[in-house]
């Protein structure tokens, strides 16, 4: 009988990301909502990152090795997670939803015949009732709870946010194990990860950023912003969509492909709020979100928002400001 | 070289969603649509490997019902040589294993050189079709790429990872790529390329996808608009300008930003 909920660590650099610790928290909920023990695997001999996840509430620590794993590749890390997924049979495959878990873990879902319940913001399970995962589609405008047909093992991966890292339970006794795993071919050669060259903008020392998104509809039009970021003494910051169009440098671009701020003041200008957008701008301390849409997910972070025509607000935002400043 | 380009319809981004009164999906009448953001980066960049590399074949791949016809004659409009649309009314509802089953099923005897698939789709946001169809199809892939080098006899690619970091993979052939946004500018179809595009292949095919909805592992049992969980302070009561000033006041006062 399957039993557990198994929670794959993720480490770069002889570090855990941050994410990991969501992703174990949420395996906790479950695990305490089931009464079922949670077991960490992490993908390395570094004895230091297994005592790391030692010092949590799991039951098991389980190092898989292999010379392969010493890089990260989907080919080399899937063959060592179906290897330990088999031989562990858990339950539940708890992750944190990260490029490197999109890049190799949908690989994993399928040697199992399955794909992942993708990129979950909650997880409801009280009670021993029945599981139920919720994530969003449509760019975040929607949610959508899934649930399974109770067939082991279930992967499930949790968005960034989705659960507080510093609320994954602390706890001692941990039993350590290694596994050492038969990697098969690697197809793929990975470089060393570089950063592009030194960003000539750091947003991060900004007090007031004014963010643009696709609801500034033209190159043209990014004057009106410039002129609101002026009166604010901020600097002006996009979306991507609008870096990728070439109308600023990708050095102004927000999110997680781009830069994460917390000014004081954030103001977002026709931007929706995709979970790319928000993880790079959500503990701004004033949120301002402007958009025609009263639906859009943005306003869900926003402490002031105007339904309403950005082309309306900018003009009048901006001489306000002015003269206020005095 | 033989490009696959998988590209999907979905919603239009500034579309009104509403959701339908079993509360399983959106009302999908009145609804307008496009093509799935990350995908036409993926067609693009296939044109423009097949123009750099003196030739082959592009081939676009979409499935669904019969709308998504419009999305395959705008790609072979754009220039892509052929087309194969996988028919099905309700491919939305597929898990994402049995999407990547099907299109697997469809694309496998084209034994193509290179599959490029956008890296998530804007509805159903699975972000795994591409590398549920790479093993399916026991081919290596990479995701999020946003640079490809098909020069030599391997790929050389370059993926975006988190927070400003990148990488090179150099990856065997034949191989999936997973695409993001903004890889490159988007062309135009020319009425030339319109004109064309009537004369160029579309093949249907139909999988029998009852029995794969039935054995989904994953099911939706609802779907609804997210619970809003900051209070946030809505100004100007739909008008904007009203709006503006009052926001200028608050920041002043309240959140005590100048
Ligand atoms: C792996 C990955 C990484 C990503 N990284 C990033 C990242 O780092 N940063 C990032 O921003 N995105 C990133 N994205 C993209 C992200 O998912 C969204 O596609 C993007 O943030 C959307 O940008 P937007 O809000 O400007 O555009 P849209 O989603 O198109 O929204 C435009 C908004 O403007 C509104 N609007 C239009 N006209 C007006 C008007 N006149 N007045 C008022 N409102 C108006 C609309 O109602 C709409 O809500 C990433 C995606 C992926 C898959
Ligand atoms: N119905 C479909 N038809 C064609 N391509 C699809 C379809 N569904 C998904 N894809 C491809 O798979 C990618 C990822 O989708 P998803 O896994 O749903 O996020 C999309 O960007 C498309 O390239």
């Amino acid at each position: 009988m399957s039993n557990g909920i198994l929670i794959f660590a993720e480490h770069r650099d002889g570090a855990f990301n941050k994410t990991s610790f969501e992703a174990l928290a949420a395996a906790q909920q479950l695990g305490a909502s089931l009464n079922q023990p949670v077991v960490a695997v992490v993908l390395s001999t570094d004895a230091a990152l297994a005592q790391e996840i030692a010092g949590y509430d799991v039951s098991k620590v389980i190092s898989v090795e292999s010379p392969k794993l010493n890089e990260y590749t989907p080919d080399g890390y899937t063959d060592a997670m179906e290897q330990a997924v088999r031989a562990l049979d858990p339950q539940y495959v708890i992750m944190p939803h990260t490029y490197l878990v999109r890049d190799y873990a949908p690989k994993l879902a399928a040697r199992f015949g399955k794909g992942l319940i993708s990129d979950c913001v909650r997880l409801t399970a009280e009670g021993g009732s029945e599981v139920v995962f919720s994530r969003r589609i449509f760019l975040g405008k929607i949610d959508a709870d899934v649930v399974t047909d109770g067939e082991s093992p279930v992967f499930a991966t949790f968005q960034s946010g989705a659960f507080r890292g510093d609320q994954a339970k602390r706890g001692a006794g941990a039993v350590m194990e290694s596994m050492p795993v038969e990697v098969g071919e690697i197809r793929m050669q990975p470089e060393p990860a570089f950063q592009e060259v030194k960003q000539a903008v750091d947003l991060t020392k900004a007090n007031v950023i004014v963010a643009i998104g696709r609801g500034i509809k033209g190159e043209e039009n990014i004057a009106q912003a410039q002129a609101l970021a002026e009166a604010l003494g901020g600097d002006l910051a996009a979306s991507r969509p609008i870096c990728d169009a070439g109308w600023l440098p990708i050095d102004r671009q927000i999110g997680s492909s781009g830069q994460t701020v917390a000014p004081k003041l954030y103001i977002a200008l026709g931007i929706s709020g995709a979970i790319q957008h928000l993880v790079g701008m959500k503990n701004s301390d004033t949120i301002v979100a402007v958009n025609k849409d009263p639906e859009a997910p943005i306003f869900d972070i926003a402490d002031y928002g105007i339904v309403g025509d950005i082309f309306e607000v900018m003009p009048v935002l901006t001489e306000e400001v002015k003269k206020l400043k005095g | 070289m033989k490009i696959i380009v998988l590209m999907k319809q979905v919603a239009n981004k500034d579309a009104i969603l509403r959701i339908n009164k079993e509360a399983t999906w959106i009302e999908e009448g009145d609804l307008s649509y496009e093509v799935n953001e990350s995908d036409g980066y993926a067609l693009e960049e296939s044109l423009r490997l097949k123009e750099k590399h003196g030739g082959g074949e592009v081939v676009v791949c979409s499935m669904g019902p019969q709308r998504v016809k419009s999305v395959i004659k705008d790609a072979l409009a754009r220039g892509a040589d052929r087309a194969i649309h996988v028919v099905g009314d309700d491919t939305l509802r597929l898990s994402p294993f049995a999407a990547a089953w099907v299109l697997a099923e469809a694309i496998r005897g084209e034994q193509a050189d290179l599959i490029l698939t956008g890296l998530q789709s804007d509805d159903n946001g699975y972000a795994q079709t591409g590398v549920i169809l790479a093993e399916l199809l026991g081919v290596p892939h990479a995701t999020i790429v946003i640079e490809v080098d098909a020069a030599g006899e391997q790929l050389r690619v370059k993926r975006e990872l988190e927070s400003g970091w990148y990488q090179w993979y150099t990856i065997q052939k034949p191989a999936l790529l997973t695409i993001q946004s903004g890889i490159s500018q988007i062309r135009y179809a020319t009425l030339k390329g319109i004109m064309a595009a009537k004369k160029k292949e579309i093949k249907e095919v139909q999988p029998a996808l009852e029995a794969l909805a039935a054995a989904a592992h994953q099911r939706v049992t609802k779907i609804y608009f997210p619970l809003k969980t900051k209070q946030t302070q809505f100004l100007g009561d739909g008008d904007a300008k009203a709006g503006a000033a009052l926001l200028a006041e608050k920041l002043r006062t309240e959140a005590r930003v100048f």
